[in-house]
């Protein structure tokens, strides 16, 4: 790997010899980091694809309404583009995190990630408040074909949301615990990774469920 | 000094990363915003508006794609990119797919009432 060549620059602090050993262990450990990040792009890749089967199940049924309301009568777009946009920060944060994660910088790290978490955590709460709204008013997923297949689309993000906050919040117990380590950084990574994925869902849930749905086409 | 080393882990100059996030936010924002517009103010219709949400949904996409998820700077051989390919082909063939067959079952399976207006409508038959 190509890694091991850039560290194998002589220097005056030991051996040759010792100083390759270290650095193929260090390119050891990239190489499998490397593989892990892939692994967990493949497993976003299967994921993509869940919600294309969820969407596709949206697209058809949207229009069955069964003489209840439709997507103009029960959303406002106002409110989900607050949500897109808390959404949306959050995945830049989430992006500045491991930047500092790079520089080593454990403060910013957890400040990042703590404005991350905090946006997050506000998303999912508009979320369940929209949610309690419409079953409160009796459209939930039980009055039409639209209205199921639109709480298990966007129930099945919601949940994923949840998963990644509780992801989130573990790791930053972690690293405010040992510090960052090579190993919490290859973490770090997967978790902006999906973070990232989730923000990608949701424009597409935004454009699709509420944009479309509102404008009647 | 290899530039293609996927994780590169504290290799990266800052500021280039830093500039791609920015941009890729504000790029997000304005994408969000039109569409938001288009369609709060009604300024298009019909298949102009579909055609213009779904495209800027996949603008978006690609905008994240590279300057979140920094896909334009993997190593050769792209798995990443073979990996999404891939994934875009089989997601296309399942939403595309289910909504032609629904439809087609939908419209060989119409209740009698309706038939009149298809075949009026489809047939460009004016009464």
């Amino acid at each position: 790997m190509k890694y091991s060549e850039r560290v194998t620059e002589p220097t005056t602090l030991g051996s040759a010899k010792s100083i390759s050993r270290v650095a193929s262990a260090a390119g050891e450990q990239a190489d499998a980091a490397d593989k892990t990040l892939f692994g967990f792009w493949v497993y976003l890749m299967t994921d993509c694809i869940l919600f294309a089967s969820l969407f596709a199940t949206f697209a058809v049924l949207r229009n069955n309404t069964f003489g209840g309301p439709d997507a103009r009568e029960l959303f406002s777009l106002s409110f989900v583009l607050a949500e897109t946009l808390i959404l949306l920060t959050s995945s830049f944060t989430a992006g500045l995190a491991i930047l500092a994660a790079r520089r080593n910088d454990k403060k910013q790290v957890l400040a990042w990630f703590g404005v991350t978490f905090l946006l997050g955590l506000s998303f999912l709460g508009l979320e369940l408040k929209e949610f309690a709204h419409l079953a409160s008013e009796g459209n939930s997923w039980r009055r039409s074909g639209f209205l199921s297949a639109f709480f298990t689309l966007v129930g099945t993000h919601g949940t994923h949301i949840t998963a990644g906050l509780l992801w989130m919040g573990v790791m930053m117990a972690k690293i405010y615990r040992r510090g960052l380590v090579f190993s919490s950084v290859k973490r770090l990574t997967m978790l902006a990774m999906f973070w990232h994925f989730l923000d990608i869902v949701w424009i597409f849930i935004f454009t699709i469920v509420y944009l479309m749905g509102v404008a009647r086409i | 000094m290899s530039k293609e080393f996927m994780p590169d882990i504290r290799q990266t100059p800052e500021q280039g990363r830093l500039v791609a996030y920015i941009i890729g936010y504000v790029l997000s924002i304005t994408l969000t915003f039109t569409a938001f517009l288009i369609v709060d103010d009604r300024l298009l219709s019909g298949w102009g508006l579909t055609l213009t949400l779904i495209g800027f949904a996949t603008v978006q996409l690609i905008v994240q794609l590279l300057f979140f998820l920094h896909l334009d700077r993997e190593g050769r051989p792209r798995w990443n990119l073979q990996a999404f390919a891939f994934m875009a082909l089989v997601l296309l063939i399942i939403v595309l797919g289910s909504l032609w067959i629904m439809n087609s079952l939908n419209y060989h399976s119409m209740s009698p009432s309706k038939t009149d207006e298809y075949i009026i409508k489809d047939e460009g038959i004016y009464r």
